[in-house]
C-alpha cells in the first residue's frame, strides 16, 4: 500500500512538473520568442517520441518493451538448451560463483527478478537447503554425550523449518511457464514463487527482501536506473542488491574473439536450435549497448546502494555487481 | 601479429553492425514519423522481406548445423530449407538460366506468381473434373494432409531473383507430388527427392536422396532401389524443367497431358498416403 501511495506520488509530481514545463514553453511560443518548435516535443516526455536502443537499432522506449517481450516469449522454449550451447555450458558456472558469493543463509527471502527459468532461485534453494543440512549436523554433532532425552529436546524442529523463500518475478509469462514446468520436474514444490513483474514497477511493498538478484535481465530493461531504484525500495535495511551481466572485456585479444564468436556464431545457434535467427542478434547487440563495469557501479551507487564492488568472470565477459542498502 | 588477424574479424563484425542499424535506421525514422507501433520482425534491411545478410562463414556454419539438425529431427523442416538455401548458389544460378531460356519460366521470372491458399480458387478447382490437375492437386492437399501455405521463407539466398527461384522451388514440391503420384510418407518423399535432384543439382536434394533411405525399412527400400528409385532418376533426367511451368494457368488441363507434356512417366507402383509417419 505504501509502495502504490509513494508510486502515485511520484507520477503525480513527474506530471505536474510536465504541465508546468509544457505550460512555459507554449506561453514562451504564443509570446512569439524564438524557440525552436520541437522544444515543447521534447519538453513533453511521451514515451514514444524519447528514442532508445534495442540492439543496434533505434526505436521508440514504447516499442523497446514490447519488442523485447517479443524475443522472449519466442525464446523460452529453448532458452536454457541454448544458454547450454552458446556458452559451452559456462553460464552454470557462473551463477554457481553468484550463489557462492551470495552465501545465503537459512530463512533468507531471495527477490530473482528478471528470473525467468528459474535458475538462481533454484540454486539458491539448493544451497540453503545444504546450509541447513550441515547446521542441523553440526547441532546433533555437539550433542553426542547426553542422553536421549535431552538429544531429542535439543532435536532442531522438524516440522518448522527456517524458511527460505524465493520469489521469481518476471515480466514475460512464456519464461514464467517454463520455470515452472521446470520446478515441477525437478520435484520442487514449495519454496518458490513466481509472480508477473515488471523490473522498473515491482509488485511487492519496501522493504520485504533480503537478497534481490538480476541476472542477464537487466539490459533489457528500458529504464535501468528505474529498476535499481525499485532495488532499492524492496530490499530490507542491510539487504543486498546482486547483479551478474555480461560486461566489456578489457584484454584486446579476447574481446577480438569474443566479438567475433557473438557474431558469427551466436545467430547462427539460434537459427539451427531455436529457429530465430534474429532475437539471438537482438541479444548479442544488446550486450554491446549495456554500459561497461565502472559506469555500471556509478549507476548503482546512484540509485543508494552503498559498498559496491564487481567481480570480473572469464575475463570480463561477464560481472557480478555488488552492493548494500544500508 | 594477433592483432592484425583479429582486425578482419572485427571490421567484418563493425561493418555488419553497422549495416544493420544503417538499413534498420532508415525503416526506423519512417516508422517513426507514421506513428505505428506495428510490432513484428517485418522491417527488413535486406534485399527482401524475410532476407537475413550472412558472412561466408556464418552459411558454412549454417549449413553444417542445419544438415545435422535436419538429420537428426526430419520433421524439421526449417532446418532442411536453411540447407537448401546455403548449399544451392550454383544449383540456383543454373536453374535461373534453364527458366530465361524458356519462354514459359521467363513469364514466371517477370510475373512472380505465388501459391498460396489466399490465391488458389479452391471451389473452382474443387468442380474440376477428377482427371484434370487442380482437382487431383486438391485431393493430394486433402489425403495427405497439408497446405500449401506451410512452406518456409527464404532467409539466407543474396539475391532476389535466386530467392524467388528457391521460393518457387518450395511451392512447386507439392505440386510435384501430385504430378509424380507420391504422397507425403517417407518412401514418397525420398522418390520425389530422387527426382529433384536429378531435375535441379540443388545439394539439399541430393544428400536428402542419398540419406532419406536409411530411414527406410527393408520392404520400402527395396521397392525404392529397384522401381521407384530409377524412375524418378530418369525421369527427373529427361523431364522438362517443372519450374518452368505455370502451374496456376493449368489447373483445367488433365494430369496424363500435363505428364505427357513434361515427358513424365506415370509411377510404376501406386502408394497409398498413409499415416505420416509410418515408414
Amino acid at each position: 500500500m505504501a509502495a502504490s501511495l509513494r508510486l502515485l506520488v511520484r507520477r503525480l509530481a513527474r506530471l505536474s512538473h510536465r504541465s508546468i514545463t509544457s505550460a512555459a514553453a507554449n506561453v514562451s511560443w504564443r509570446s512569439g520568442c524564438c524557440l525552436c518548435p520541437s522544444s515543447s516535443r521534447c519538453l513533453s516526455d511521451a514515451a514514444e517520441d524519447r528514442s532508445t536502443h534495442f540492439g543496434f537499432e533505434t526505436v521508440s522506449e514504447a516499442e523497446k518493451a514490447k519488442r523485447v517481450y517479443k524475443v522472449f516469449e519466442n525464446v523460452a522454449q529453448k532458452y536454457d538448451i541454448m544458454n547450454d550451447a552458446m556458452s559451452l555450458g559456462v553460464h552454470r558456472l557462473w551463477k554457481d560463483m553468484l550463489l557462492h558469493a551470495m552465501h545465503p543463509q537459512p530463512g533468507a527471502r531471495l527477490l530473482d527478478v528478471a528470473g525467468g527459468t528459474g535458475d538462481i532461485s533454484f540454486r539458491f534453494l539448493d544451497y540453503v537447503y545444504y546450509q541447513q543440512e550441515r547446521q542441523k549436523r553440526r547441532a546433533t554433532g555437539s550433542s553426542q554425550s547426553l542422553s536421549w532425552q535431552d538429544i531429542s529436546d535439543k532435536y532442531p524442529d522438524e516440522d518448522r523449518p527456517q524458511e527460505s523463500r524465493a520469489v521469481v518475478c518476471d515480466i514475460n509469462k512464456e519464461m514464467l511457464k517454463v520455470g515452472k514446468q521446470r520446478a515441477e520436474s525437478m520435484g520442487i514444490i514449495s519454496g518458490v514463487s513466481w509472480v508477473v513483474g515488471d523490473a522498473e514497477e515491482l509488485p511487492f511493498d519496501d522493504d520485504q527482501f533480503d537478497i534481490y538478484t538480476i541476472a542477464f535481465g537487466i539490459r533489457n530493461v528500458t529504464h535501468i536506473n528505474q529498476a535499481l531504484q525499485e532495488a532499492f525500495r524492496v530490499l530490507k535495511p542491510g539487504g543486498r542488491f546482486m547483479c551478474l551481466e555480461f560486461s566489456k572485456v578489457t584484454n584486446p585479444i579476447l574481446a577480438s574473439l569474443y566479438d567475433a564468436y557473438s557474431f558469427q556464431v551466436i545467430p547462427v545457434l539460434g537459427e539451427v536450435i531455436a529457429g530465430d535467427w534474429k532475437s539471438y542478434q537482438y541479444l548479442v547487440e544488446s550486450i554491446r549497448k549495456f554500459p561497461d563495469q565502472e559506469e555500471f557501479k556509478g549507476m548503482i551507487e546512484d540509485a543508494g546502494f552503498c559498498c559496491v564492488q564487481y567481480f570480473n568472470f572469464t575475463g570480463g565477459v561477464v560481472a557480478l555487481h555488488s552492493g548494500f542498502k544500508l | 601479429m594477433w592483432h592484425r588477424l583479429s582486425n578482419p574479424f572485427l571490421r567484418l563484425n563493425q561493418r555488419q553492425g553497422s549495416l544493420t542499424s544503417k538499413g534498420f535506421k532508415a525503416v526506423r525514422a519512417h516508422r517513426l514519423h507514421t506513428g505505428s507501433a506495428e510490432l513484428t520482425y517485418s522491417c527488413y534491411d535486406g534485399l527482401y522481406p524475410g532476407h537475413i545478410q550472412t558472412t561466408s562463414f556464418q552459411k558454412a556454419l549454417l549449413a553444417v548445423g542445419s544438415g545435422v539438425a535436419a538429420l537428426q529431427n526430419p520433421y524439421r523442416h526449417d532446418m532442411v530449407a536453411v540447407l537448401g538455401e546455403t548449399t544451392g548458389h550454383l544449383a540456383l544460378l543454373n536453374l535461373r538460366d534453364r527458366m530465361r531460356n524458356d519462354p514459359e519460366g521467363y513469364t514466371i521470372l517477370t510475373e512472380r506468381p505465388r501459391i498460396r491458399l489466399s490465391t488458389l480458387d479452391l471451389e473452382n478447382m474443387a468442380s474440376l473434373p477428377d482427371g484434370s490437375f487442380g482437382r487431383e492437386y486438391l485431393r493430394f492437399l486433402e489425403d495427405n494432409k497439408v497446405t500449401p501455405d506451410s512452406r518456409a521463407e527464404v532467409k539466407f539466398v543474396d539475391n532476389e531473383e535466386l530467392a524467388y527461384i528457391m521460393l518457387r522451388y518450395r511451392e512447386v514440391h507439392d505440386l510435384l507430388h501430385t504430378l509424380l503420384g507420391m504422397p507425403t510418407n517417407m518412401l514418397g518423399e525420398v522418390a520425389v527427392k530422387w527426382f529433384e535432384a536429378a531435375q535441379t543439382g540443388l545439394p539439399m536434394c541430393a544428400l536428402g536422396a542419398v540419406l532419406g533411405p536409411l530411414r527406410l525399412n527393408s520392404s520400402r527400400l527395396e521397392s525404392l532401389f529397384t522401381s521407384l528409385g530409377p524412375w524418378a532418376l530418369q525421369n527427373g533426367r529427361r523431364a522438362r524443367c517443372v519450374l518452368c511451368i505455370f502451374y496456376e494457368r493449368r489447373w483445367e488441363q488433365s494430369l496424363e497431358d500435363l505428364r505427357q507434356e513434361l515427358n513424365i512417366e506415370p509411377p510404376p507402383v501406386i502408394l497409398r498416403a498413409s499415416n505420416k509417419r509410418n515408414t
